[in-house]
């Protein structure tokens, strides 16, 4: 299945000059000599709501993880917004999966939601007043104005998730990469982050999210990148999430899939 | 005044450890921290055949290049696929060996007591003085661990937010463009410093415990990053003055006694800390039961 070929070409042409959020090409990562992504490459439209899917160990987390420098790439490159990573930081958010960090550290959700500002606080600067006001704006646009000081432990898993975004907002990204937001958040926060999304959709921000229930896929996202350690397919949701396209990516054992989540989306389109 | 000088020196190994101990706990590096404390060891003696003395700047120099060597080390046999607590132990206790190999080799040679060592002399630290044109400036070993914390403050108060970040979110410091690799090992050659300035007072077994035991009872005082670090540097002065004074009253060895004193102050802390102690968690579950 060759990639390419989906990937919308219609989107290249109406983007005409307009340089793409992400563009990434040929990028491949490995873990301990095991290839883990081989040779990735698509090109990404401004203001849509990405989903990336695919069976565990497909290398969703690290292609992300590529792509923003946090492994070293085997090969490839990634240009955000034209230029290299490593120039354009302050455009780029990142929101990385709830379970790798260590929620019994000694701070508060304010103080988290803080960190999401280091970034432009340069080599010297401290987190102030301006710091403060805009990490307690983003808690209250999660509805977590109310936690602000409350030790990060004494929080549910759903809310942990939310403090997590309140962060990534604080970041002000144009750029954002979300991994898995949604595991292990309960049907209300799952609500509240899909909304959050969506205004920053709305504002012209583009969204990257690893994502594992695909019965929600046509419902949020714009476009769907299929991975499995390649890329199987990247294009608009309608033209990729398809039945033959999913059976590429997760091989024998979509026939599990079929009968659940699968079973549903037709329905729906049906 | 010999008492006033082993206080001074056990109060700045416990600043200085308090600061430092307080990340290596949140990092769950504390095995590390042991490893750099009996790693310097070589370091300490290849400086001291070297020059002769143990005058302190090339045996501070040899010392972290040591503990640096060890890390890396450590690192390195992690990311080839030896198990994380094994890469520990082999590279500490090979280096280590290698250190007591050495003394026992030389110690004729070179004015270097095995014992001092390894569990520092702290009551003799006011006879070792610094002369500077026949004035008598102090003990050698308070200004060494005084110019340890200045740095340590210095580094740690200008880069409060990085060590934060890549302790709590390496993932995300990284992202930010902030070079974690080398935070790690300006933390690692923090470490390495303090523990070859307390050597002389507290010797290479107990400086672990300094390093260890204040921030793991200051971890369960407190919520706040900030307030773990002022807990942890208490707790060690704590441990130094009640140490030192079990220590006068029993004729016992002193670092022994303030290592002694931070563990009842940690098992104190476990017991009946407000927030996290057992006796106040086991109230809470009886107030929600009944």
């Amino acid at each position: 299945m060759s990639s390419a070929k989906v990937q919308s070409e219609a989107s290249v042409m109406e983007r005409g000059d307009v340089v793409s959020p992400l563009t990434v090409s040929g990028l491949s990562a490995a873990y301990q000599k095991k290839p883990v992504l081989r040779g990735v490459t698509f090109t990404v439209t401004e203001g849509e709501l990405i989903g990336v899917i695919g069976p565990n160990g497909a290398g969703k987390s690290t292609m992300m993880k590529a792509a923003l420098g946090l492994i070293p790439r085997l090969g490839g490159e990634v240009l955000v917004y034209g230029k290299p990573y490593k120039q354009q930081r302050k455009l780029v958010g990142y929101v990385p999966q709830r379970e790798s960090v260590d929620w019994d550290f000694p701070t508060n959700a304010l103080d988290v939601v803080m960190m999401g500002r280091y970034g432009h606080l340069g080599l010297f600067g401290r987190p102030g007043a301006k710091e403060r006001a805009i990490a307690m704006e983003c808690l209250a646009k999660v509805g977590m104005a109310d936690f602000a000081a409350r030790q990060i432990s004494q929080l549910s898993g759903g809310q942990q998730q939310r403090v997590f975004l309140a962060r990534a907002l604080a970041q002000d990204a144009s750029l954002y990469f979300m991994d898995e937001p949604f595991a292990g958040v309960d049907a209300a926060t799952e609500k509240a982050i899909i909304t959050l999304l969506q205004e920053l959709k709305q504002q012209g921000k583009t969204v990257i999210v690893v994502h594992h229930d695909l019965a929600t896929v046509e419902e949020y996202f714009d476009s769907v990148l299929l991975l499995n350690v390649e890329l199987v397919a990247y294009g608009p949701t309608k033209d990729v999430f398809t039945q033959e396209l999913l059976q590429h990516t997760y091989g024998g054992r979509l026939a599990f899939l079929e009968r659940n989540s699968l079973a549903k989306t037709d329905n729906k389109k049906g | 005044m010999s008492d006033f000088w082993i206080l001074l020196t056990g109060v700045l190994v416990a600043a200085c450890s308090g600061i430092l101990g307080t990340f290596l706990v949140l990092r769950k590096m504390a095995m590390i921290g042991d490893a750099i404390s009996h790693s310097v060891m070589p370091g300490i003696v290849i400086a001291f055949l070297l020059s002769g003395s143990r005058d302190s700047l090339l045996m501070m120099v040899a010392a972290m290049a040591c503990g640096l060597f060890a890390v890396f080390l450590i690192q390195l046999f992690q990311n080839k696929g030896v198990q994380a607590d094994a890469s520990i132990g082999v590279v500490f206790t090979a280096l280590f060996a290698i250190g007591v190999l050495l003394v026992s080799l030389f110690a004729r040679q070179v004015h270097l007591d095995q014992d001092a060592i390894l569990y520092g002399e702290i009551a003799y630290v006011h006879w070792n003085t610094w002369i500077v044109n026949g004035m008598d400036l102090g003990p050698k070993a308070v200004w060494l661990l005084g110019v340890t914390l200045i740095i340590i403050v210095a580094v740690i108060s200008l880069f409060y937010k990085q060590f934060k970040l890549c302790s709590f979110d390496p993932a995300l410091a990284a992202a930010c463009g902030i070079p974690v690799a080398l935070f790690h090992y300006l933390l690692m050659g923090m470490v390495s410093m303090a523990t070859v300035s307390s050597f002389e007072s507290v010797g290479a077994i107990l400086v672990v415990g300094m390093l260890i035991i204040p921030a793991a009872a200051a971890y369960l005082l407190t919520d706040r990053l900030g307030m773990m670090i002022v807990w942890s540097v208490g707790v060690g002065i704590l441990s130094v003055f009640a140490g030192y004074g079990v220590a006068v009253a029993l004729d016992a060895s002193i670092a022994g006694c303030i290592v002694c004193a931070a563990a009842a102050l940690f098992v104190l802390a476990f017991l009946f800390s407000p927030s996290h102690g057992i006796v106040a968690k086991k109230l809470r579950l009886r107030k929600l039961a009944a």
